[in-house]
C-alpha cells in the first residue's frame, strides 16, 4: 500500500468493495457472521459430499453392523452397517435441497400472490385473504401430511407438502408491505403510462418489497429443514435408502438406541446445528433489513 | 363486545367451509376412488359388482357436490362417518384419543408458561448480560431442536439413568390411564412428552415475552414510575408485566391450538395413542374418511382457539374492541 496523507485520504471517495461491506456486516452482526460460516461449511459439505464422505451412503456392510465410533467409522455404523458420518454428509444434500427449494418456492409464490392481492385490492383481495385464512386454519404439519396422503411420499411431494403451508404466511407479510408501496405516487404514474398490471406488479412493486421477502425466505429455510426431518421421521417423507437426517432417526435409532446410542444422537445434532445456524442467520438478515424489529 | 363477538363468529364460518372444501377435494384428487383402492389394492382381478356395491354403500355413486354437502353437514352434527380402515365409527375412534391429546396439550402449555414467562422477564430486565445471552441461547436451541429428537433423547436418558441407578432399565408405561384413575401412572407416562413439547414451545414464548417486555420497559410511563421512585421489582411485576403479557397470551393461545392438532411427531416418538398418531396411521393406511374428518376437526379446534384468543385479547385490551 502506498502512503497516503490524511488530507488526501479524506478526499478519496470511500471504498465500497464487496469485501468491505461483508466485513462491516460481520462486525455489526457477529452472530450472523458465525452462523453464515457454519452454513458455508454445511453447504460445501453437501456440494462436495462425493469427495468428503469416506464410504458409500447406501451400501450395506453386514460385517460392520452397529459398530461404535472408532478410527474407521468416526460416528459409528447403523443396523445395516452403513457409516453414520457418510450418511450425515449425504443427508445434508437432501436437507439443503429440500430446504432451499421449498423456501424459495414458498416465499416467491407468496411474494407474487401477496403483491398482486395488495395491488388489485377490492373483491379479489378480500377473497384471496379468506383463502389464505383457510390455509392458516391448520398447523402446517397437518396440511403437509394431507398433501402426502394424496400424492404419496417421496422427495418431490415432500417439497410440495412443505411449500404450500409457507405460501400464505409469506403472502400475508408481503401484502401488508405492498399495501404501503401501492400508495406511493410512482405506482399511479406507472398506471397512467398505461403499463399492464403484470408489469406494474412485477417490475415496480415486487422490487420494493424485497426486504420482507428476503426475511421470510431466510426464516423459511430452517423451518423447511425441520419439516422435512419431521416428515421423514414419520416415514412419510424422503424414502429409504436416500440418506436423510430425519429418516436416520426413524427405525434403527429407536430400536437400537440403548445399545447403539450414536445412531440416535448424531443425525439429531446435524438437524439441530443446521436449523440453529439458519435461524441465527435469518435473525441477522432480519435485523439488517428491518431495524425496527431489532432485539425481537 | 357483543357486536365484536358476532362479527368474529361470522368470519369463522367461511374459513371452516373453505377448510372442508380443501380437504375433501384434495383427497378426491387421488386416481381411482376409495373402493378401487380398497378392493383392488393387490392389483389382481376386481369384481365389478363388488365395486358398485361398495360405492353404493359409501355413497360414492352420488354427485361429488352432494357427497361433500352430506359429509360437511353430518360433520357438524358429530356424525363423522365410518373409518375405512377399522370400520368403526370415527367419532368413537376420536373420542378414545381426544382425552390423551388434550391432557398433553394442557400440560405442555403449562410447562411452556412456567419456563417462558420468568425467563423472558429475566432476559429483558438483564438485557445484554450473561443472563440474557443464556436465555436467548436456550430459546434458540429450543426452536432449532426437532421435538422428536428431544423425545428420543429423553427416552434414552430415562433408560440409561434408570439402568445405571437401579440396574433395571425403566420405561414410561405404554398404556394410557385417565389421570383420575391412577394419577401416578398417568403422569409417569405423559410428563415426558409434555416436557419435550413444552420446552420447544417455551422457546417461542420466551422470545415473545422478552421482546414485549423490552418494548414496554422503554415506555414513558415506566420512566415516570422510576422517576417517582417506585421499587424496580414493582415496576417490573405491576407496571410492565401486565402490558407485556398481551402478545404473550396470544402466542401461548396459538401454541395451544397447534398442540391440539400438531402433536403428530411427539406422539409417534413416545408411542402414545393420541389424535396425532391416529392421523399418521390414517394417512399411512389410506383411510380417507378418517383423514378428512380429522383434518376438519383440527381446523375447527384451531379456529375456535383463535376465536377464544381474539375474544380474550379484546377483553384485555379495549382498544381492539372499538377499532
Amino acid at each position: 500500500m502506498t502512503a497516503v496523507s490524511p488530507i488526501e485520504r479524506a478526499q478519496l471517495p470511500p471504498k465500497k468493495s464487496v469485501f468491505r461491506i461483508v466485513m462491516r456486516w460481520c462486525r455489526k452482526q457477529p452472530l450472523g457472521a458465525v452462523s453464515a460460516a457454519v452454513l458455508a461449511v454445511i453447504i460445501l459439505t453437501a456440494v462436495f459430499a462425493d469427495f468428503i464422505a469416506p464410504y458409500d451412503p447406501v451400501l450395506n456392510d453386514f460385517a460392520n453392523m452397529l459398530t461404535a465410533p472408532n478410527a474407521d467409522f468416526w460416528l459409528g455404523t447403523d443396523q445395516f452397517g452403513r457409516d453414520v458420518f457418510t450418511r450425515i454428509i449425504y443427508g445434508a444434500q437432501t436437507a439443503l435441497f429440500v430446504g432451499f427449494t421449498a423456501a424459495f418456492f414458498g416465499s416467491t409464490v407468496g411474494l407474487v400472490l401477496g403483491v398482486t392481492s395488495a395491488y388489485l385490492g377490492g373483491i379479489f383481495d378480500l377473497i384471496f385473504q379468506r383463502i389464505m385464512d383457510v390455509f392458516m386454519a391448520f398447523p402446517s404439519i397437518i396440511i403437509a401430511l394431507a398433501i402426502v396422503a394424496t400424492f404419496g411420499s417421496g422427495t418431490q411431494n415432500v417439497i410440495l407438502a412443505i411449500t404450500i403451508p409457507m405460501i400464505p404466511n409469506c403472502a400475508r407479510v408481503v401484502r401488508s408491505s405492498a399495501l404501503q408501496v401501492r400508495e406511493i405516487p410512482y405506482v399511479d404514474a406507472a398506471r397512467s403510462l398505461g403499463f399492464s398490471h403484470a408489469r406494474i406488479v412485477l417490475r415496480h412493486m415486487v422490487p420494493n418489497v424485497t426486504a420482507p421477502y428476503l426475511i421470510m425466505f431466510t426464516s423459511f429455510l430452517g423451518q423447511a429443514i425441520l419439516a422435512e426431518a419431521s416428515l421423514s421421521y414419520l416415514g412419510l417423507g424422503v424414502q429409504e435408502p436416500t440418506p436423510a437426517w430425519g429418516l436416520m432417526l426413524q427405525g434403527g435409532a429407536e430400536e437400537y438406541a440403548e445399545s447403539a446410542i450414536w445412531i440416535a444422537i448424531f443425525p439429531g445434532l446435524a438437524i439441530t446445528l443446521a436449523v440453529f445456524a439458519f435461524n441465527l442467520f435469518g435473525d441477522a438478515v432480519r435485523d439488517t433489513l428491518d431495524p425496527r424489529l431489532r432485539s425481537r | 363486545m357483543h357486536k365484536y363477538l358476532v362479527k368474529r363468529i361470522i368470519m369463522m364460518l367461511p374459513t371452516l367451509f373453505g377448510a372442508g372444501i380443501f380437504i375433501f377435494f384434495l383427497l378426491r384428487l387421488i386416481p381411482g376412488d376409495i373402493c378401487l383402492v380398497r378392493l383392488g389394492g393387490q392389483g389382481g382381478f376386481v369384481d365389478e359388482a363388488a365395486i358398485i356395491a361398495c360405492r353404493q354403500q359409501l355413497g360414492l355413486d352420488q354427485p361429488l357436490i352432494l357427497q361433500f354437502i352430506t359429509w360437511f353437514v353430518n360433520f357438524f352434527t358429530f356424525d363423522f362417518g365410518i373409518s375405512m380402515w377399522t370400520s368403526q365409527p370415527i367419532i368413537e375412534e376420536v373420542g378414545l384419543r381426544f382425552e390423551l391429546s388434550l391432557q398433553i396439550a394442557l400440560m405442555a402449555t403449562f410447562i411452556s408458561i412456567i419456563i417462558a414467562v420468568p425467563m423472558g422477564i429475566a432476559s429483558a430486565v438483564k438485557q445484554n448480560t450473561w443472563v440474557d445471552y443464556c436465555v436467548r441461547a436456550f430459546a434458540i436451541a429450543g426452536i432449532a431442536m426437532p421435538s422428536f429428537w428431544l423425545g428420543i433423547l429423553i427416552i434414552l436418558g430415562i433408560l440409561l439413568t434408570t439402568a445405571w441407578w437401579t440396574g433395571i432399565p425403566w420405561l414410561p408405561p405404554i398404556r394410557y390411564v385417565p389421570i383420575w384413575e391412577d394419577p401416578v401412572h398417568n403422569l409417569s407416562q405423559l410428563i415426558w412428552p409434555a416436557l419435550a413439547t413444552g420446552y420447544r414451545y417455551s422457546a417461542v414464548a420466551t422470545r415473545m415475552t422478552r421482546s414485549a417486555m423490552l418494548e414496554v420497559l422503554r415506555e414513558d410511563y415506566i420512566r415516570t414510575a422510576r422517576a417517582k421512585g417506585v421499587m424496580e421489582k414493582l415496576i417490573v411485576n405491576r407496571h410492565a408485566l401486565k402490558n407485556a403479557m398481551l402478545p404473550v397470551v396470544t402466542v401461548i393461545g396459538i401454541e395451544f391450538a397447534f398442540l391440539m392438532g400438531g402433536l403428530v411427531v411427539t406422539e409417534q416418538v413416545f408411542n402414545l395413542n393420541g389424535l396425532g398418531k391416529l392421523f399418521v396411521d390414517s394417512v399411512t393406511n389410506y383411510d380417507y374418511t378418517m383423514t378428512q374428518s380429522l383434518v376438519l376437526l383440527v381446523a375447527v379446534v384451531f379456529v375456535l382457539s383463535n376465536l377464544a384468543i381474539d375474544v380474550l385479547y379484546a377483553w384485555l385490551d379495549p382498544r381492539i374492541r372499538y377499532s
